[in-house]
């Protein structure tokens, strides 16, 4: 089922949370919802999984609108919401069970379901005890779990892995992905890498605008404009050295990065550039000890889109 | 249908593993009980077999214990941002509403049931009247309807079940008595009208055996109205999420 958002538009009095967002995630494809907090994502979240109803625009689930029939496309959704609401008084199967049971899961399956997510999820040891008595990370499986029971066509997921400790967030992100394969999957996070190690698809918003959509990549290449290679050039002077690489073809620029270790930042035209300057330190005699790629950090991008 | 009953069933799941249902019971049957064999009018000073006393003092009980049942309905729900995770499942504002009110009603008629022994107990001692005996309990059930709904409704415009709870006892206290005593320095229709809103003089009537469609009407018109208040103020989270 795909998700399609039409020019969403949600005011809390005066301040619009979003404003005009128009999306579109395809069948099987993981987007990662980025922005500062207060951004609109939780907002947004809320109005597709139909807890709030947006001012303007629309949203249509598998091609029906969210209008029509919520109960219907509810049924197809799973959500983990922000900060993971549980019903702390209640044993982790008996939750799993009503939460089953409110989806509407034939009553012979409900235990199945449940002993299925609870393996899944990790959740063993832990199946008897209260919510209450369980540490975050138990209850964040508790939340995943709870959004999986009816093996939804769609996962919304607000900041899944908030709170876990590394070794659980990769345990997460390896579910995320292979969930992923078959549902839609739309997760929020601040944190950065997270989404490159997991999303097919970057999103980032800003007061309620969409400022970026696209890969990693993509997204990189545009905050960039050009690739640029930090090289080290040893046994020569940095002058002489600075001056031959920005005689090269295929460099538009070179920039200092250490003079001390003779590091220079080269931006480049094309990929000749790698061959060229090896070309140059052979003729010249130099040493060529380093050269690699460098990449604008996501935090970067992220910084500059949402800064101002 | 089977999602309010879902709903209706673990709410009443968490009243007992709560103990607050046990307490509820235990303290309900305490005072009713005290009050009607060993204190004040008893049966053996009034010398009638009768439940009037009993009803009398039902009447009151109930009035302080529905608000405490359902004060953290909707507040807690709020508070803990579940409500969330419940209304995002394929269910309705209705539904949940509905689910709740049933669980609190069907909580109140076990208690209701578990007076029976006092029933069994005066009709040995004489005659007992039978259309007024069911009559009386139809009217506490009905009373304990029309609070409930009020409670249910405080209970969801805050967060705070303290809150939720003295707002049910100030709205409730209207009805319970302040209505009643407003009519009675008052002459002529408009004292009528202030008259009929009171709670007291439709039980009264009400647990007398005397079954008058108005006083149906008018529990019914107050259950409507507090489930319907609470649905407008659930829906009221599209302008502040």
């Amino acid at each position: 089922m795909d998700i399609v958002i039409e020019n969403l538009t949600k005011k809390y009095g005066n301040q619009k949370a979003v404003d005009n967002i128009s999306l579109r995630v395809a069948t099987g494809e993981i987007l990662g919802f980025l922005g500062p907090n207060g951004a609109g994502k939780t907002t947004t979240m809320k109005i597709i999984t139909n807890f709030i109803a947006a001012d303007e625009g629309n949203v249509y689930i598998g091609g029906k609108s969210l209008r029509d029939d919520p109960q219907e496309i509810k049924k197809h959704i799973g959500y983990l919401p922000e900060n993971n609401p549980l019903y702390q008084e209640m044993p982790v199967i008996d939750y799993l069970e009503f939460c089953s049971k409110l989806y509407n899961i034939d009553s012979s399956r409900v235990g199945s379901r449940v002993v299925e997510m609870i393996r899944t999820t990790g959740l063993n040891s832990e199946k008897h005890k209260k919510i209450a008595e369980l540490s975050k990370g138990y209850r964040q499986r508790v939340g995943l779990a709870q959004a999986m029971i009816h093996d939804p066509e769609i996962l919304i997921l607000d900041e899944p892995t908030s709170g876990l400790d590394p070794n659980q967030i990769a345990e997460i992100r390896k579910l995320i992905r292979e969930l992923g394969r078959e549902k839609t999957v739309i997760l929020s996070t601040h944190i950065l890498p997270e989404v490159e190690a997991t999303c097919d698809r970057i999103f980032i918003i800003n007061k309620g605008k969409l400022v970026a959509d696209g890969t990693a990549d993509s997204l990189r290449k545009q905050a960039q404009g050009s690739d640029i290679l930090r090289v080290r050039i040893e046994d020569g002077d940095p002058n002489q050295i600075f001056k031959s690489l920005q005689a090269v073809k295929a460099v538009s620029m070179v920039d200092f990065a250490d003079r001390q270790l003779n590091r220079f930042d080269v931006h480049c035209k094309s990929e000749e550039v790698k061959r060229e300057i090896f070309k140059l330190c052979v003729a010249k005699n130099w040493v060529l000890t380093e050269m690699t790629p460098f990449e604008t950090k996501l935090e970067d991008i992220f910084r500059e889109l949402t800064m101002n | 249908m089977k999602t309010i009953w879902i709903i209706a069933k673990r709410e009443l799941n968490s009243f007992f593993d709560s103990l607050i249902a046990i307490i509820m019971i235990v303290l309900f049957l305490g005072f009713s009980g005290f009050f009607t064999w060993i204190s004040g009018s008893d049966v053996f000073l009034v010398g009638q077999a009768s439940l009037r006393s009993f009803f009398g003092i039902a009447y009151w009980t109930l009035f302080f214990f529905i608000p405490a049942l359902t004060m953290r309905m909707l507040a807690e729900e709020n508070r803990s941002g579940t409500i969330e995770m419940l209304l995002t499942k394929p269910v309705t504002d209705r539904q949940v509403i509905l689910g709740k009110y049933l669980a609190t009603i069907i909580l109140i008629a076990v208690a209701l049931v578990l007076t029976l022994p006092y029933v069994i107990t005066i009709s040995g001692i004489g005659n007992l009247d039978a259309g007024g005996t069911i009559c009386g309990y139809l009217a506490l059930l009905l009373i304990s309807a029309a609070y409930a709904s009020i409670g249910i409704f405080t209970s969801s415009i805050t967060t705070n079940q303290i809150v939720a709870f003295l707002s049910a006892l100030f709205i409730g206290l209207f009805f319970h008595i302040i209505f009643q005593i407003i009519a009675s320095g008052m002459q002529g229709f408009f004292g009528q009208i202030i008259n009929s809103l009171s709670m007291t003089v439709h039980f009264e009537s009400l647990s007398r055996g005397v079954l008058d469609s108005k006083d149906l009407i008018y529990f019914g018109s107050i259950i409507f109205m507090g489930l319907f208040l609470t649905e407008v103020s659930l829906s009221r989270r599209n302008a502040y999420y």
